[in-house]
């Protein structure tokens, strides 16, 4: 917007000019005979990429396909029903990102006509919020509606660990924590990908702060066995520009390493204290459904026994019930970069932004709702001209 | 579950939390997930936490590297 | 031991420590009591001290206009204002936005039974010196009481009656391709006012709301440019909200650029910390103009002469669109269409 002096490491790196330099290198160095295909990975990602209109600064022949990089699109609708089903019961307490809110369960139930029903639900901003209104609370059952990556994974361990070092009794976390890599793993390679379609990709765009807690080094595994580049891009949009340069010439070149565009806040190693924080709170699942691409082992976390009385899934006895996607929803193809949000018969027209059938529009980062907002009215001119 | 902010550490408070501003807006956040922050650094903030702390020197390659004109010479990484 | 008990003798309200009572509210000598020691006492004028339930005054010649508004704000008190100023200011520029020059208001006030005397007369307070600061006396008005838990604390409706000036048609449906938008001032600062206050969102800033009576600043404006096409204050939903609906009465599109779009860095870093776009967010002493290409310099002149348009800027252009969108260059170079809020703006992490 205009007015104000430049706000540092946040501005510089939004700067119109430095785009249009580094969008003539990419048009540059983008062979004309080939074809670019990238995937992000990041909710944050996607954001900047609408938001920004980045996809007007590229030459046509380097596409951006958006992956599963949004924890509220992955998160399948029994879980949510599970969390409704919790914040419904009398005495609960239960606490959540403001992301969540809207996301539609089975039923025509959300958390958000849930709490028009009566249920006690807080959107809350930090983790530690649902500490304090557990410790203020005394009489009150605090659920916390834990969900995300490994960026929001830290900080429902430092919950976790504060909630003991309390005593507090009231207190317990609804895990849905899920792994990056495994969801690259599982867009790379799995038999259900396999007969579900997937699509030819030339690399990806590491997310931004998921790689601040787990360093680069995770994503060295896939450059190697799938030989795919990956550059781990900053949040903003000049970051995601000089990332997508930066993969057009690792192609070019045939190359497939990791590359840390984002080096002024990852390392290689990445942030060990938070790594070890994590590690002692949590567990690996066996296995955990994610919407649009079935079970993926390895891909969840739980909270470990030692803190067992903190997991409200043992504290209330949830019991997980798979729910399908409605028919013709495409959310799981979307994902996958398989399809694109035109390509779904419903979108734009039963579902939107108001009324979202799939995860892929509840969440402004996923694919549909970032082009809904964003992006449609190109589709529009497109069909006209 | 990328929204996260470069913000400045101008107070440091008890119990590992940190007051950070924003070109005036203030806000407090936990630095139980860092080490080692001092007043006038900037960290990534996410969640209310600080999830890493922002190195200036590298920001400024990087602002540079976006600058750079003529292609690099081969093999040019971050 | 003789003293005279002194004839109606009614012991005065305690506005320290009282409480708002369902008495206050039935019709009867407690409600009097109220309205003779709070809402006589402070909002003051020929026509309340006629204790009518009604007042009555003579209507220049001209086209009339009548808006009405209802404040439901948490919190009531924030830092630049309260529900009071607000339910003046906002009714106001309603009658305002149709270029008229605004004359009386009435006022309605819903009670919760144990709301503090306290709060109320600050508030009452505060609606009477925006009135008296705007010249917009409020001049009839009723008061009733709901059970506790059945308000949340006072609800405060207004309504306003103007008069529009001979040669001036001011309607959302006028936009025409060409036309130029202009912004008032710096968007997004009510609703992060209001935000700052707000449970589990507290953060210190030093954004105050910019509740403010604009119909001086229409007054100038008019008297420059009679032949404005279009006003609107951007209330809720915010900017974004306001072009989309000008776009869809006017069926035409807008084309803004965000570079041109006024705002503050504080406001700007709080909707970066809470992820809040401030196209959305709620302005409460803004409004938006648009006006054909020849006018704009000259409107956009008699603005900035005004304190309450000190940073208006031409922050767009209307064109024919069948589609309706408003689109925005952004500060980047791409183009992105802002559209219409969809549910609440919830501040999001992701």
């Amino acid at each position: 917007m205009g007015g104000g002096c430049s706000v540092k490491y946040i501005d510089e790196f939004r700067d119109g000019n430095l785009a249009r330099i580094i969008a003539a290198k990419i048009a540059r160095e983008a062979h004309s005979d080939r074809s670019y295909r990238f995937m992000e990975f990041c909710g944050g990602h996607t954001h900047a990429i609408s938001r920004y209109g980045i996809p007007d600064l590229l030459p046509g022949n380097v596409r951006l396909i958006h992956g599963p990089g949004c924890p509220v699109c992955v998160l399948p609708i029994g879980r949510i029903d599970n969390a409704i089903e919790l914040a419904c019961r009398s005495g609960v307490v239960l606490c959540t990102y403001a992301d969540t809110l809207r996301v539609p369960a089975s039923n025509s139930m959300s958390l958000l006509r849930a709490k028009a029903s009566g249920a006690e639900i807080r959107m809350v901003y930090s983790s530690l919020d649902a500490v304090r209104i557990a410790t203020e609370n005394p009489g009150a059952q605090v659920v916390f509606f834990a969900i995300g990556f490994e960026t929001t994974t830290p900080p429902t361990a430092v919950a976790i660990q504060r909630a003991e070092a309390l005593g507090l009794r009231n207190f317990s976390v609804f895990c849905n924590h899920v792994l990056t890599p495994s969801a690259i793993a599982n867009i790379l390679e799995s038999p259900q990908v396999r007969s579900l379609g997937t699509v030819a990709l030339d690399g990806f765009i590491g997310p931004a702060h998921v790689s601040t807690v787990i360093g680069s080094r995770p994503y060295e595994y896939f450059a190697q066995e799938y030989a795919k580049p990956v550059v781990i891009a900053g949040f903003e949009p000049l970051d995601v520009m000089q990332a997508i340069l930066m993969l057009v010439r690792q192609v070019n070149e045939s190359r497939a390493e990791v590359e840390n565009e984002f080096s002024r806040a990852v390392t290689r190693e990445g942030n060990l204290k938070a790594q070890a924080l994590v590690a002692e709170v949590f567990a690996l699942r066996r296995s955990f459904e994610w919407r649009g691409l079935g079970e993926v082992p390895y891909s969840a976390l739980r909270i470990k026994s030692k803190y067992g009385r903190f997991d409200a899934e043992a504290r209330y006895g949830i019991e997980y019930r798979s729910v399908p996607d409605a028919k013709s929803c495409e959310c799981g193809a979307i994902l996958r970069g398989v399809k694109k949000p035109r390509d779904c018969k419903l979108f734009g027209t039963v579902c939107t932004p108001e009324t979202p059938i799939g995860s892929c529009m509840v969440s402004s980062e996923g694919a549909c709702a970032a082009h809904y907002t964003y992006g449609r009215f190109k589709d529009v001119e497109v069909v006209a001209g | 579950m990328c929204l996260a902010i470069p913000a400045q550490v101008v107070t440091l408070l008890p119990d590992d939390m940190a007051t950070v501003e924003l070109s005036g807006v203030r806000k407090e956040i936990s630095l139980a997930l860092v080490d080692g922050i001092e007043v006038g650094d900037y960290v990534i903030v996410h969640v209310g936490y600080a999830l890493q702390k922002l190195d200036p020197s590298e920001a400024e390659r990087t602002l540079q590297l976006f600058a750079q004109l003529e292609p690099p010479w081969a093999g040019d990484a971050a | 031991m003789t003293g005279s008990v002194k004839r109606d003798y009614v012991r005065p309200l305690d506005f320290k420590h009282g409480r708002v009572e369902l008495t206050h509210g039935s019709g009867g000598k407690a409600m009097a009591q109220l309205i003779d020691e709070l809402f006589l006492r402070s909002l003051d004028n020929e026509w309340l001290r006629q204790l009518n339930d009604q007042a009555c005054f003579a209507v220049p010649r001209g086209r009339m206009v009548l808006a009405t508004d209802s404040h439901v704000v948490s919190p009531l008190f924030f830092p630049g204002g309260d529900i009071g100023c607000l339910a003046v200011h906002g009714t106001i520029n309603d009658v305002a936005m149709s270029g008229a020059h605004p004359l009386y208001l009435a006022a309605s006030f819903i009670l919760e039974e144990g709301f503090a005397l306290a709060d109320l007369k600050r508030i009452v307070e505060s609606m009477a010196e925006a009135a008296l600061h705007a010249s917009v006396p409020v001049v009839t008005g009723d008061t009733k009481v709901v059970e506790r838990g059945k308000g949340d604390g006072v609800f405060i409706t207004t309504t306003g009656v103007g008069i529009v000036p001979a040669g001036v048609d001011i309607s959302a449906d006028r936009a025409q391709p060409g036309d130029k938008i202009i912004a008032s001032g710096t968007i997004g600062d009510h609703g992060v006012a209001i935000m700052s206050l707000r449970e589990n969102l507290s953060f210190a800033t030093t954004v105050q709301s910019d509740t403010a009576a604009l119909h001086r600043l229409v007054a100038a404006m008019v008297e420059a440019v009679p032949g404005i096409h279009c006003l609107r204050d951007p209330t809720r939903g915010g900017l974004a909200t306001t072009l989309n609906e000008i776009a869809k009465q006017s069926g035409v599109g807008m084309l803004i650029c965000e570079q041109r779009v006024p705002i503050r860095p504080e406001v700007s870093a709080a909707c970066e910390f809470l992820g809040l776009d401030p196209l959305y967010v709620a302005n409460e002493g803004k409004l938006v103009a648009i006006c054909a290409p020849e006018d704009a310099q000259r409107l956009l002149d008699a603005m900035r002469r005004h304190p309450l348009g000190r940073q208006a800027e031409i922050i767009g252009e209307v064109h024919d669109d069948a589609h309706h969108f408003v689109q925005m260059e952004t500060a980047f170079g791409g183009r992105r269409i802002v559209d219409w809020l969809t549910g609440e703006q919830l501040p999001r992490i992701c």
